[in-house]
């Protein structure tokens, strides 16, 4: 497994949010939602088998890890040029509404792609069409290394919904409870027919940007520190635990049970058959055109033939 | 049948498959009320109403996103671009997201829609509203391009494309729009994409073309007979993926070849087709490859008849091609 791009920290704004979203309803992710993935019904295989790119991932080992799709599960599918989603999930849920589809889609972005054109263009398509489309922003502070005030000069991202004549507001996101009923009200009104929403959900990217980053270059110690009091996942077991819904002991279960199955996913990848080299020119159209096709007899004759070793 | 010229022949396909299909909607600057710049989605938007027939803001990369968004959803959008001159806002959403949707997500979802924008010089339109940029989507996998040269074509293509599983980006060569007419059946037809037509058969000299300079061709065609020869002419019609076989069968005939595009030369998709007759019909081949083709310059405003590669430049190219 060559790459992970983790959500540590973003846990509620990702889960709580798409736990809010009706079954009906339709997500869009960016790249750190594999927990909405899982949420919607993506088995736990499914997603390592999406790590590992062998020949049971659903991406058929085309996209480097964390890269997923599920339209199994009513959610799109990750790419990574930044934003490039927005107006993807805008004309998406434009399309449900000419037909007369009472859902709503949401589409996740980190702030630092709300300076891209594509969120520019999403918001404009969103607000003039009025558009049943909920977009959430998890500003987790970094856009890699370049902090949220590079990105912006406005108050607030929220404050961006204004401009569009999109209805935003700003969010604990490292409360599970204020995410899930400010999306739900949010979603509910988009399919009901009311528009747009932003939301902006204020959380904190605990780890670096992926396994490739090393955040300690930019950013301090203690500004890390001072979000780990703020842990989501911590917050809402406190909350649970004092309702008696939680105990200790439901959460060593649940840890042990998640770490066999996790284990168990992960020997069972790695063992996995790699995509098949004929895979490789498969998907590229709905038919195989003669170029492929001769590429593909190339490729198969070639050194990494078993023939020729 | 109706005589019609290019316009007409494309706003028939446009309405007649809107009428037969409710997934296709029609969507760009100006498509709407007033029936597009050049007139071809004219009368549309009163037919079929704004659901349908949608003028969007002014965003290239909006228009082409949401459409690729509507794709995914079941509609079969028809976004125009207004000049593909101003594609590129929307390039990042053709060749990274609507080219490889398909592979990308293991063929869960794919972006059947029709990119379309007029192309090419001959209207003095300098380089913003002249250029011919197929070669950049030829060369990203996952799409496919067309490029009809008469209306008669342009409408049975145009019908295909909505109709196929896979983007396509549609160039409409602006110069020809009004310029050309032909009989064109009220009816719907198909012209299969991925299938060149011989326009004229010659036996000295194969010359491949497409669009507006399909025309060109086939003048210094009539040229070079004056002078004894016979030069077979091709018109792609679909440029991507390419008709390898009738250029193949051509070029086994004649053993001489010339293309002729109006985009730039250096890795225009003249220098792909040479490759292709190389590699696969290279002891066949009775003389070097020419290309006609515009400038590796930008495309010029005053001088555009210069740079565009017209029969007076394609003529002695034949010439030499068939004299070596």
């Amino acid at each position: 497994m060559g790459f992970h791009i983790g959500s540590a920290g973003e846990e509620a704004a990702i889960v709580a949010s798409a736990a809010a979203m009706r079954e009906v309803d339709w997500i869009f992710p960016c790249y750190r939602e594999f927990g909405a993935l899982l949420w919607r019904g993506m088995p736990l295989q499914g997603y390592i088998d999406n790590m590992y790119g062998n020949s049971n991932d659903s991406c058929r080992g085309r996209q480097m890890p964390d890269h997923y799709s599920g339209k199994p599960y009513r959610f799109a599918s990750v790419s990574s040029p930044i934003g490039t989603q927005l107006p993807q999930a805008v004309g998406f849920s434009w399309a449900a509404k000419l037909k007369d589809e009472k859902i709503a889609v949401a589409v996740y972005l980190g702030e630092g792609a709300t300076s891209s054109a594509d969120f520019h263009t999403a918001m404009n398509f969103a607000g003039v069409f009025q558009t049943p489309t909920v977009f959430l922003i998890r500003n987790n502070g970094w856009a890699i290394s370049v902090p949220a005030s590079h990105q912006t000069a406005a108050k607030s991202f929220a404050d961006k919904g204004a401009a569009y004549g999109v209805p935003a507001v700003r969010v604990d996101g490292n409360d599970a409870l204020a995410v899930y009923k400010t999306v739900k009200a949010a979603a509910e009104e988009a399919a009901a027919g009311e528009g747009s929403k932003l939301i902006e959900m204020l959380t904190y990217r605990m780890s670096g940007h992926s396994t490739s980053d090393d955040p300690r270059a930019y950013r301090s110690e203690q500004e890390v520190e001072a979000w780990q009091q703020k842990d989501p996942i911590v917050r809402l077991r406190k909350y649970l635990e004092s309702n008696q819904a939680w105990s200790e002991k439901d959460e060593s279960d649940c840890v042990e049970q998640l770490r066999t199955e996790l284990k168990a996913c992960i020997k069972k990848a790695e063992e996995s058959e790699r995509p098949s080299i004929a895979s490789m020119f498969e998907d590229v159209y709905r038919e195989k055109p003669w170029h492929l096709k001769e590429q593909q007899r190339q490729a198969e004759q070639g050194p990494r033939h078993k023939a020729n070793h | 049948m109706p005589e019609m010229n290019m316009v007409q022949a494309l706003n028939s396909a446009l309405r007649s498959e809107m009428h037969s299909d409710d997934r296709v909607v029609v969507m760009g600057e100006d498509v709407g009320q007033v029936g597009g710049v050049f007139r071809v989605t004219q009368g549309l938007f009163k037919e079929f109403g704004e659901k349908r027939v949608i003028d969007t803001p002014l965003a290239e990369g909006g228009i082409i996103g949401s459409a690729i968004g509507m794709a995914m959803y079941g509609m079969r959008p028809v976004p125009e671009i207004q000049f593909a001159d101003f594609i590129f806002p929307a390039f990042d959403q053709i060749v990274s997201e609507a080219a490889k949707y398909r592979y990308r997500t293991g063929g869960e979802f794919s972006c059947p829609m029709v990119v379309r924008a007029p192309v090419g010089g001959g209207i003095r339109g300098g380089h913003y509203h002249s250029q011919s940029p197929e070669s950049l989507f030829i060369h990203n996998a996952g799409l496919k391009v067309v490029c009809p040269s008469n209306p008669y074509d342009a409408k049975g293509l145009l019908l295909a494309s909505i109709r196929d599983d896979d983007p396509v980006l549609f160039f409409e060569p602006k110069r020809v729009y009004r310029a050309v007419k032909t009989d064109v059946p009220e009816e719907p037809y198909l012209i299969p994409l991925s299938e060149a037509k011989v326009v004229r058969e010659g036996r000295h000299v194969t010359v491949i073309a497409w669009g507006a300079m399909l025309f060109e061709a086939l003048e210094s065609a009539e040229n070079a007979a004056r002078h004894g020869i016979e030069a077979e002419v091709i018109d792609l019609r679909t440029l991507w993926p390419v008709d390898i076989d009738t250029i193949l069968e051509s070029i086994k005939k004649t053993g001489r070849v010339v293309v002729v595009h109006e985009a730039a030369k250096s890795c225009g998709f003249g220098a792909e087709l040479v490759s292709l007759i190389a590699e696969n019909a290279f002891l066949h081949l009775e003389a070097p490859p020419v290309r006609v083709t515009g400038w590796d310059t930008p495309f010029p405003y005053t001088l555009e008849n210069e740079y565009l590669p017209l029969a007076h430049r394609i003529t002695p190219a034949l010439l030499q091609a068939a004299r070596y």
